[in-house]
């Protein structure tokens, strides 16, 4: 080495606690900087431009040109490099099936086949490339070889291979049962159309087989923490069939409670319904809708919901009640729902009608909702719509405009104005029974209007 | 006729690596028989008669190789009946171990060398950006050359280090191997170039300016260029091995360099000058329609900058589609054999099945080998064509001799590098340069297939030919860097 070793000034300074920094000259081999390595050769750098223009077509939906370009990319798979090597079956197997599917002269065959070389390409592809192929069949409703494809798929061993690939043949396992069930229903619904004389019993032991086979996966797959919805609900199907409600509740339970699975609305609907078909108590009913209610509050069972908590006797759910009806007219999607608007409306009337006992119900409810739903809800435009379109809910949101905003309100005095003129006699009673409770709204904006000066 | 001359040199290599034809070879000391062996077997070949036709020469230059190592191999079944036939070559193991100084090796761009050297002592006018050209437009078997082989040769094992060629061979490589092999092989002095011969500057400066769309008129310019700085010289231009000065022989290159300098003094090429220039000519040629027109450097850049922009993209998507493996693959082992060949056959059926998705049929015409990319049509209407085109916009005249009018000149580099340290003599780095000299080194080095610094090095050392007196009297001055100053055209003196 030619280095050459300089003492900086700054290390004479009399500082004997510094360390002195030695700079060595660049030997003289570093002078010519040359990048050395592993070249690329031609054969890689021709394959990554293939790749490129592989890519480009396909994102222009060139499937001719992209087609061209394949049939030389296709040498990737014996490139010399080995990583190359490793990846390439997965690439060409994307890519290839990308193009199967959108070309104009491919069909379902020519899809068959490049599938099939594409399974024995790569042994850790193998069950990728199974359960996609029958995800397209099945989307393309060629269901038996869907269900074939499933039935070889399920049975392949590759030694270290299967434990490698557990997922996709649980998964593959699982929809095997769904097809399972599936032929089951089918089954079911031919035997209930025959007469009862006609009843095979290889017929009926199909069914059974069916039913077995389709049980076992099912169950299997739903024990693992996710989203099975399509398979619980057909699970569940089989079980109120062969009558085994416990095994369901136990299902759906779990399905929806426990908080490995990731939270999902679903859950506690078909756990709903399933308690409903059994006649469960209204107390079971309610605990499980409230936690739907939390999660999605605008929910189409919520109008169920607070009917039952409206008839109840209990305070508490009844409260409950009013606020699950102000929640679920938050939504954007339920701003036409005569139902919802006359329920809201009747249950407002109650309170006023029953000596105001409840109007702070009302007042909390009302406080969050004061800036913000004139404009979304009592705008003047909506008050045009409304009566074009549907009187009775122009007639149901007038009547809570006229309480909640009071007399004043641009939509009430609109939706009044028509209403009288178009000579309806209920609006009379409207006009009446608003100027009747003005007060209450002079409560509930006063009471609020106090509270913020606080 | 230049199978003997292949013949000669390939026997003559054999001899010097002492691989064969010598009494012990170094690889295979205890199989004395394989001297005698080789040796009959080479000798009593058959005459090979063939035509000399620029697409089958190397297949020849081939089967001459094969035949050395053919004997080599039958000979060892001859003494060995237990060893399998995939045997691979005896000596494919040597070549894996590392090159020890001195020691010539083959390997398939060696063979192209070969081919140049044999096609420069016939002076054929084939030039070695064009015998690579050629090898890339698979004119010339390259990449999967050992489909050719005869039957009985079976590629194996280490061999495949060899045969199994994943880049296209790349100029320098083949041309410093060329160089390194003249010495090796202690070759006389080649056949002289002289001032009619094809590799000789004006010549092929006469081919590259037609190719690139510029006036003819620029020949005499290049000529002068050519006298002055003695490059077209005899001794310069002959290969010579002993003489270390005479080493240079990459006749392409040379000429295109000098096309450059004469662009360089004429139109200066600093990013204004030129379309000043090109400006005036633009105003001419609009007022006078007949006549000849004057060569206007806008126009000229627009034709060709668009057609060089089109060959290009074909030329990338081409390559990117090249296939590179042929129909028998090769192999480590015989273990490896089966899945190998079931490889190539699933490869095989799916791309046909691809191909079948395609409309246009895979396989179109291959055209034949020609010297010239391009080519402009004179009778085009458009005016595309600049081959006609008069020089008078940028010359003066003095007394009978035309001078440029343009005064200044820069150099590309003020001082050479030095060869041994970084193994250039310049080096380029593209934003150190006006984007007209960028264009211009870019549009040769597409035609050549050649990197751009090496013409750009050729430039250098043909400017400090050039202006050598210059600078060494205006280095005692301390001139400003990068800016010569030239009172006097250079073409008057001398």
């Amino acid at each position: 080495m030619d280095g050459l070793v300089e003492e900086p000034a700054l290390g004479e300074e009399g500082d004997s606690l510094a360390p002195s920094i030695h700079l060595p000259l660049l030997p003289r081999c570093f002078y010519h900087p040359v990048t050395v390595g592993r070249k690329k050769t031609e054969f890689q750098k021709t394959k990554e431009a293939c790749l490129n223009y592989i890519q480009d077509a396909l994102l222009q939906n060139q499937w001719q040109r992209a087609a061209e370009f394949m049939i030389s990319y296709l040498e990737i798979l014996e490139s010399s490099t080995v990583s190359k090597r490793k990846t390439a079956p997965e690439a060409i197997w994307r890519i290839g099936t990308e193009i199967l599917l959108h070309h104009s002269k491919s069909n379902i065959e020519e899809l068959n086949y490049f599938t099939e070389r594409m399974k024995n390409l790569g042994v850790k592809n193998y069950l990728k490339v199974c359960l996609e192929h029958i995800f397209y069949l099945l989307c393309n409703g060629l269901i038996d070889e869907a269900y074939q494809n499933l039935t070889l798929a399920e049975g392949w061993r590759y030694g270290e291979q299967t434990a490698a690939q557990n997922d996709e043949l649980k998964l593959i396992q699982a929809y095997k049962g769904l097809l399972d069930y599936y032929n089951w229903s089918k089954k079911r619904k031919a035997m209930l159309e025959l007469d009862e004389e006609n009843f095979t019993d290889s017929s009926e032991q199909e069914m059974h087989n069916f039913f077995r086979q389709a049980a076992v996966n099912l169950k299997e797959i739903i024990k693992i923490p996710g989203v099975w919805d399509p398979f619980v609900v057909c699970y569940v199907d089989l079980l109120e069939f062969y009558g085994d409600y416990d095994e369901a509740r136990e299902v759906l339970t779990e399905y929806a409670y426990n908080s490995k699975f990731p939270p999902n609305p679903n859950a506690h609907v078909y756990l709903y319904h399933f308690l409903k078909r059994q006649g469960e108590s209204k107390k079971s009913l309610v605990s499980v809708l409230k936690i739907l209610h939390k999660t999605v509050p605008s929910h189409e069972l919520m109008l169920e919901f607070y009917t039952m908590l409206t008839k109840s006797k209990k305070r508490k759910k009844r409260r409950l009640g009013l606020e699950v009806i102000f929640e679920v007219l938050d939504f954007a999607g339920w701003k036409e729902n005569v139902k919802a608007w006359s329920c809201l409306a009747e249950q407002i009337k109650q309170i006023l009608e029953n000596s105001n006992k409840h109007l702070d119900w009302v007042k909390e409810e009302w406080n969050s909702r004061k800036d913000w739903w004139p404009a979304f809800h009592f705008s003047h435009y909506l008050a045009k719509r409304n009566w074009q379109e549907n009187e009775k809910l122009a007639y149901e949101k007038a009547l809570l405009a006229g309480i909640l905003l009071g007399k004043d309100c641009k939509y009430y005095k609109y939706v009044l104005h028509q209403g009288c003129k178009a000579k309806k006699k209920r609006f009379q009673t409207l006009k009446k029974f608003v100027k009747k409770h003005s007060s209450a709204y002079l409560r509930i904006s006063a009471c609020s209007d106090s509270s913020t000066h606080l | 006729m230049k199978d003997e001359i292949l013949c000669c040199f390939w026997r003559c290599y054999l001899q010097k690596s002492k691989q064969a034809y010598c009494p012990r070879p170094v690889n295979d000391t205890p199989l004395e028989l394989v001297v005698s062996d080789s040796a009959t077997d080479v000798d009593s070949e058959p005459e090979r008669v063939s035509p000399f036709d620029l697409s089958s020469f190397t297949e020849s230059d081939i089967d001459l190789q094969t035949e050395c190592s053919f004997g080599q191999i039958s000979s060892v079944d001859r003494t060995s009946e237990t060893m399998s036939v995939y045997s691979g070559s005896i000596d494919g193991s040597s070549y894996v171990l590392k090159r020890t100084k001195g020691n010539m090796r083959m390997s398939m761009p060696m063979t192209l060398s070969f081919c140049y050297m044999a096609l420069l002592w016939l002076k054929e006018p084939v030039t070695l950006s064009d015998l690579l050209r050629f090898v890339a437009e698979g004119h010339i078997p390259y990449i999967n050359a050992f489909q050719y082989f005869p039957e009985e040769i079976k590629l194996y094992g280490l061999d495949l280090k060899i045969f199994r060629v994943e880049s296209w061979p790349e100029y320098e490589e083949v041309h410093n191997k060329m160089l390194e092999l003249a010495a090796f092989l202690d070759l006389p002095r080649f056949p002289a170039i002289t001032d009619s011969c094809f590799l000789h500057p004006d010549m092929l400066c006469i081919k590259y300016l037609m190719e690139a769309n510029l006036p003819d008129e620029l020949h005499s310019w290049t000529c002068r260029v050519v006298k002055k700085t003695g490059v077209g010289e005899t001794n310069f231009l002959t290969l010579d091995a002993e003489n270390e000065s005479a080493r240079k022989a990459n006749y392409d290159i040379l000429s295109v360099a000098i096309i450059i300098v004469v662009l360089k003094l004429l139109l200066l090429l600093n990013d204004q000058y030129e379309w000043v220039l090109s400006n005036f000519a633009e105003e001419r040629n609009k007022k006078n329609k007949e006549g000849r027109l004057w060569f206007d450097f806008r126009k000229w850049y627009k034709v060709v900058k668009t057609c060089m922009d089109i060959e290009q993209k074909k030329l990338a998507e081409e390559r990117a589609r090249c296939l590179w493996k042929c129909e028998t693959p090769l192999f480590y082992s015989a273990k490896q054999k089966a899945a190998t060949l079931k490889k190539r056959q699933m490869i095989l059926s799916l791309q046909r099945q691809f191909g079948a998705l395609t409309d246009s049929p895979q396989v179109t015409e291959k055209q034949s080998p020609s010297s010239f990319q391009l080519t402009w049509d004179e009778e085009n209407p458009d005016g595309s064509c600049f081959h006609g085109h008069s020089l008078e916009g940028f010359l003066q005249e003095k007394g009978n001799l035309h001078r440029p009018m343009n005064p200044e000149y820069w150099l590309c580099t003020v001082k050479l590098c030095n060869k041994k340290v970084c193994g250039h003599l310049a080096h380029y780095k593209e934003g150190d340069f006006s984007k007209s000299y960028q264009f211009i080194l870019n549009l040769f080095s597409f035609l050549l297939r050649v990197d751009v610094s090496l013409i750009h090095e050729e430039v250098c050392l043909i400017e400090h030919k050039l202006f050598n007196a210059r600078l060494h009297k205006k280095s005692k001055k301390q001139s400003k860097p990068k800016e010569v100053e030239i009172p006097k055209a250079p073409g008057n003196t001398g």
